[in-house]
């Protein structure tokens, strides 16, 4: 495994902030990592300035921190709370606004779509989310405008994956730790023993026209094989796996489990996991008018399968205990979305893990069901 | 050309299945019945000495209550009306009244427990049938009081 | 915003109201100001938008045959179904679709045709009646049994009547409970399941009510020995975008507004017995 099949280019550690002003001047807004509230979040960068150094963080079930780290690297950290399915599926959108015309109504134009946005720092976790939602969003026979609005036009500078934060298990989803699609540009960073270079993959025509706008070399055999012992110490640093194999079946077996009832004690039925998750994608749509009821407009928010109103169906909700939530929740994940789509709901990043609250870990409780600790069914 | 009462008996699908002896037994308890519209069949409280098998035409279960009766279950051709015959105290405890021309073979309750104790293979047979019948209407009482068609109940969410 | 957005409901003007019971009612609709006509298959529905107030999906009651009109018959269980119940002549109501999955009418031609329906679900059901009535000679035996929960409960009270006049279609409506001056059947409607004739080799089976009711309505007719995959059913969930992306109505694997809402049992056998899926 190389990286020679692509071009392949060799850029300083001051590539970041020139590739994040080239796009800037190419017309992007660039939406980048930035530190806010102990936490790395994506919010729009425009210098290099914004982009966070020498952090690196910490995580396991239900804890987070973000901490200094001396050797002043770009990308110490792995995926915080924030993913970009914020700004390509964003968690509020106007669908439309109307107003009162005699005994009917009218539809007032939308303002305008935002500049065509690049993403900075992708993992190879959050390229597969990417595509996840592409399929869901923009694979049937009726596209979704917002999403379509938003994904066409997006460039993605991806990050290759140095290390393996407390909870992702990306390899075992075959989703990382490196990116061998889906991205304009990729980055491996190179920060070892007093070296401070990145291997650049262009992965697009407009990919290569950036970084034609940036001072690079061409690569080495020596700075591909570096660059492959990057991902490469990512990957035997991933203390967690998930494995799919048989999954789906298990879980459709298990749907009357007592497993679900046991999670369900931990489960505080929070959301906190489906909002986090890159690839989640479940919404509410709320129609809403001004004090004097002759405006009125339509919003699309994000909504989770954990609220109690989300299945709701005159005479009361469908799903009324929290096992029936996190049952949905899980085998959608991991089992009914193959159906849907082809493919796993989840790729590996490990969000739903860090921030649930209790600590619940899907790959623990996936676990449970593939090996039968969880009894099949009660009958 | 008339046709025999053990006949009648014969072609009504509740009997359908007993041996020619168990006919013979219970024609001895039968004779035929009818029933102009709005005529009772039973009435509530009073003895149960028999139940009726409907030949032809509609009769409605009932339960009096002050506003007048309220119909529980309308029953036609081929169906059994009354099992109070078989359980002590042999009381009615609702009402059945014909809701237009009904004919029906009429089968004495005493009579017919008195040939299930002589002959208990009859006994167990028709013991089977009522097991059946009184399984399938606790179904559908069940069923009526779940209320599925009533408005929403006042559990969960309103919208 | 396109007109081609999934999302933005379309004017139609109210050319009638009915007063169906008392909880439920039918709007008759148009095209407002000369739209296009609106075609749609039978079991379809519709989001319905009551200007500020919101928007539920209300199934197509009528004739798929006419172009021209849209009927929805709804029952009034919260604030938006309440604005459109007090729309009158003239007002105007948005409407997106039509959505979902059809009743098989045209696939089982030649077949005996069973409709069961259980209180509001005889308005999903009437225009597949509409039609297999249309199309009469196409089709074997017709029978429909409808449940209700009281007489003053019965929807469609003309075309009950009407349709009870063909002398060759099997009309039965039973309700759960009467006083004397109800001179029909009193019962659930499961019961009559097994008074019906049909050919089980060729007949299909539509039916639409209550989750609990269609259950067991269901095990009547496998019991005589229909195939499970010749029994079809709609189903009810929270449907919120109609087109497959807000999530709310999955059912397993299914997404209701666009799998569904008519499903193949067989599709949703095990699901149906699982709690809280």
């Amino acid at each position: 495994m190389g990286f020679s099949e692509r071009e392949t280019l060799v850029v300083d550690a001051n590539a970041p902030g020139a590739i994040v002003s080239a796009l800037n001047r190419a017309g992007f807004e660039v939406i980048g990592p930035t530190v806010e509230s102990g936490s790395v979040v994506y919010g729009p960068i425009s210098t290099g300035e914004n982009l966070p150094r020498g952090f690196t963080d910490t995580q396991e079930p239900g804890h987070y921190r973000l901490n200094p780290h001396a050797d002043g690297s770009y990308f110490g950290y792995v995926v915080g709370p924030h993913s970009w399915k914020r700004y390509l599926h964003p968690p509020a959108v106007r669908l439309f606004a109307a107003r009162r015309e005699g005994k009917g109504f009218a539809l007032e134009a939308q303002p305008q779509e935002a500049p065509p946005r690049a993403f900075f720092g992708v993992r190879p976790c959050e390229l597969a989310a990417i595509a996840r939602q592409d399929r869901i969003f923009l694979g049937g026979a009726q596209p979704d405008p917002t999403y379509r609005t938003n994904r066409e036009g997006a460039f993605l500078v991806a990050v290759q994956c140095g290390r393996a934060g407390g909870t992702c298990f990306c390899a075992s989803m075959g989703t990382g730790p490196r990116a061998a699609a889906g991205f304009d540009l990729a980055l491996t960073e190179l920060s070892d023993g007093g070296r401070h270079e990145f291997v650049v993959e262009i992965g697009s025509p407009r990919g290569r026209d950036i970084l034609a706008k940036v001072p690079h070399r061409l690569a080495t055999e020596d700075d591909l094989n570096a660059a492959a012992a990057v991902t490469a110490r990512a990957q035997a640093g991933m203390g967690r796996s998930l494995e799919a194999e048989g999954l789906p079946k298990a879980l459709l077996a298990g749907l009357e489990s007592p497993r679900w009832e046991t999670t369900a004690a931990r489960c505080l039925s929070c959301a906190n996991c489906t909002m986090v998750c890159p690839t989640c994608f479940c919404t509410t749509v709320e129609d809403t008018t001004d004090l004097t009821g002759d405006h009125a407009e339509r919003w699309r928010r994000w909504d989770s399968c954990f609220t109690l109103d989300f299945s709701y169906i005159h005479g009361g909700a469908v799903r009324r205990t929290t096992a029936s939530r996190y049952r949905q929740w899980l085998t959608h994940k991991f089992a009914t979305w193959f159906e849907q789509f082809g493919e796993s709901g989840c790729v590996g990043c490990g969000r739903c893990i860090t921030w649930c609250p209790a600590g619940i870990d899907v790959t623990e409780e996936a676990r449970a069901f593939r090996t039968g600790s969880a009894p099949k069914e009660r009958t | 050309m008339t046709t025999s009462i053990e006949q009648l008996l014969a072609e009504q699908p509740y009997f359908k299945g007993l041996s020619a002896s168990q006919l013979a037994a219970i024609t001895g308890c039968a004779k035929n019945v009818r029933f102009e519209a709005g005529e009772p069949l039973i009435r509530e409280g009073e003895d149960a000495n028999e139940f009726f098998v409907i030949r032809q035409g509609k009769v409605a279960l009932e339960a009096s209550a002050p506003a007048g009766p309220i119909t529980i279950q309308t029953l036609g051709d081929g169906d059994v009306v009354g099992w109070s015959w078989l359980v002590q105290p042999h009381t009615w405890r609702f009402g059945a009244i014909a809701m237009g021309l009904t004919r029906a073979i009429s089968l004495d309750g005493e009579c017919m427990r008195r040939k299930c104790e002589e002959d208990h293979d009859l006994g167990f047979e028709l013991l089977k049938r009522f097991s059946f019948l009184i399984s399938e209407r606790l179904e559908a009482t069940r069923l009526q009081l779940l209320d599925v068609y009533s408005p929403p109940p006042a559990r969960g969410l309103r919208r | 915003m396109t007109s081609l957005d999934p999302m933005a409901p379309v004017p139609f003007r109210v050319l009638r109201t009915d007063r169906e019971t008392a909880d439920t009612f039918t709007l008759e609709l148009a095209p407002d100001e000369g739209g296009p006509p609106f075609g749609f298959r039978p079991g379809q529905f519709n989001m319905l938008y009551v200007f500020g107030k919101g928007e539920a999906p209300i199934s197509i009651s009528g004739d798929p045959g006419r172009r021209d009109r849209l009927v929805h018959t709804t029952r009034v269980v919260g604030a938006v179904t309440a604005g459109m119940g007090a729309l009158k002549k003239g007002d105007v109501l948005g409407v997106r679709g039509p959505f979902g999955t059809a009743w098989p009418v045209d696939e089982t031609a030649g077949s005996d045709v069973i409709f069961i329906a259980g209180g509001i679900g005889l308005a999903p059901l009437r225009p597949a009646i509409l039609h297999v009535l249309a199309n009469r000679r196409r089709y074997g035996r017709v029978v429909l049994l409808y449940g209700a929960r009281t007489p003053e409960d019965v929807l469609y009270r003309r075309d009950l009547r009407r349709w009870r006049a063909e002398l060759d279609m099997d009309v039965y409506v039973t309700v759960d409970r009467a006083s004397r001056d109800w001179h029909g059947d009193v019962g659930v409607v499961t019961a009559l399941v097994p008074r019906i004739p049909f050919d089980r080799d060729n007949c299909v089976a539509m039916l639409c009510g209550p989750e609990v009711m269609m259950r067991f309505a269901v095990l009547e007719l496998l019991k005589r020995g229909i195939p499970a995959s010749m029994v079809h059913l709609s189903m009810e969930r929270n449907m919120k975008c109609a087109v497959g992306f807000c999530g709310h109505c999955q059912v397993g694997p299914h997404f209701v507004c666009k799998d569904g809402p008519v499903f193949r049992y067989d599709e949703l056998a095990r699901l149906l017995k699982i709690r809280e899926v």
